[in-house]
């Protein structure tokens, strides 16, 4: 990766990367190029069908409850906790590559468990969020809530939340599945063996591109 | 070209040796705002305006969304510091999302205005039927419920 280049250097003539990026981390990036189209498939059948319907949910009153306060209503609070959560996590997983581009093990460990954690409260606000939404008769198929203006709503409000929201927890497992295969092969001293640090990179790109997606998710669902 | 590349090649080889942790927690920072920034608005300023304004509130949540994946693309995946033409390599493909999302929100919106015209239903309010249990969810039977 750090090779010194010389001023003549050709990039396209062989024996190295010419985007001076290993193998697999570009791998990694086309990967997630095609893990965003699928997510902007989704995303964007919600917004036509939503563009396609006179009225919808309001996202203030269907959103509006807090674990252990019963029936308080406070618009938005438990998902902007939730998107602390994972913005948190990002920027532990950013310390965690950076402790590796110094080869620092024990810094990794510390980072890559702490970001572990956040992706596990993420993914426990979720379990309650669709918890508590099927308790009230919300899931796939069954939309209890009405439209802003009181008309009937159809299902395809809680269709595409639980769809598209369930693809991206899903996402966030598979991500904190992979976060502890990372945290186990650094804690044995694996990528010590190997000189770099470049898994734990391509985690964290993976764990970033999750965070990017409930940016989206979060403006589409909870905010429009 | 070259040298255009070079000259970036070794800007980034200096910035290895110390990843920069103060410009993690100002992208952090940055984001932490923008997304409070979001809150308030959905929580206690787009509620305040009739339905028909709320356009304008979908368009600011679209530039802070715009400029929270800029941030997350750019510095917490550092793409900002790859070399210009793996950049292009992710960027240009992403250029599709602007035709993609153009053309099926049009399409979306054009089946609406041909539905109200062609097939007008009546919508008539009817009464909400989620539950909101008093004492939180896990104590009430979801059978009765649905």
């Amino acid at each position: 990766m750090a090779h010194v280049v010389p001023a003549n250097q050709k990039w396209w003539a062989g024996g190295r990367s010419p985007f001076n990026v290993e193998y697999g981390k570009l791998m990694m990036w086309y990967f997630l190029m095609s893990d965003a189209f699928t997510f902007g498939a989704f995303l964007i059948s919600y917004g036509t069908i939503r563009f396609s319907s006179n009225a919808w949910p309001n996202p203030n009153h269907v959103f509006s409850s807090f674990p252990f306060l019963g029936h308080a209503n406070l618009p938005l609070v438990f998902v902007s906790l939730m998107t602390f959560i994972l913005i948190m996590s990002s920027v532990t997983m950013v310390l965690a590559v950076a402790s590796g581009h110094n080869n620092n093990r024990m810094g990794v460990v510390k980072w890559m468990a702490w970001t572990i954690l956040g992706g596990i409260a993420f993914l426990s606000c979720q379990a309650w969020e669709w918890t508590h939404l099927y308790h009230q008769g919300a899931w796939w198929g069954s939309n209890p809530f009405t439209n802003y203006d009181g008309t009937m709503a159809s299902t395809n409000f809680t269709n595409f939340f639980f769809t598209i929201t369930g693809f991206h927890g899903f996402h966030v497992f598979s991500g904190v599945i992979i976060n502890i295969i990372m945290l186990i092969m650094a804690w044995n001293g694996t990528f010590d063996r190997k000189g770099h640090y470049l898994m734990i990179e391509k985690a964290g790109l993976y764990w970033h591109f999750v965070d990017l997606v409930w940016v989206f998710v979060f403006t589409c669902f909870y905010l429009f | 070209m070259d040298n255009v590349e070079v000259t970036h090649q070794e800007h980034h080889a200096a910035e290895k040796g110390s990843f920069d942790t103060r410009a993690i927690w100002r992208t952090f920072w940055i984001l932490l705002v923008i997304t409070c920034i979001e809150l308030i608005i959905g929580m206690f300023i787009a509620p305040n305006f009739s339905h028909e304004k709320k356009i304008w509130f979908n368009i600011l949540y679209i530039i802070f969304t715009g400029a929270k994946a800029f941030y997350i693309i750019a510095e917490f995946m550092h793409l900002r510091h790859e070399i210009k033409n793996m950049i292009m390599t992710i960027a240009v493909p992403a250029m599709l999302f602007l035709w993609f999302i153009g053309a099926f929100l049009w399409d979306g919106h054009s089946f609406r205005e041909l539905r109200n015209s062609m097939a007008p239903h009546d919508s008539k309010r009817v009464e909400e039927k989620a539950t909101h249990p008093p004492q939180g969810p896990h104590k009430v039977d979801p059978k009765k419920v649905n």
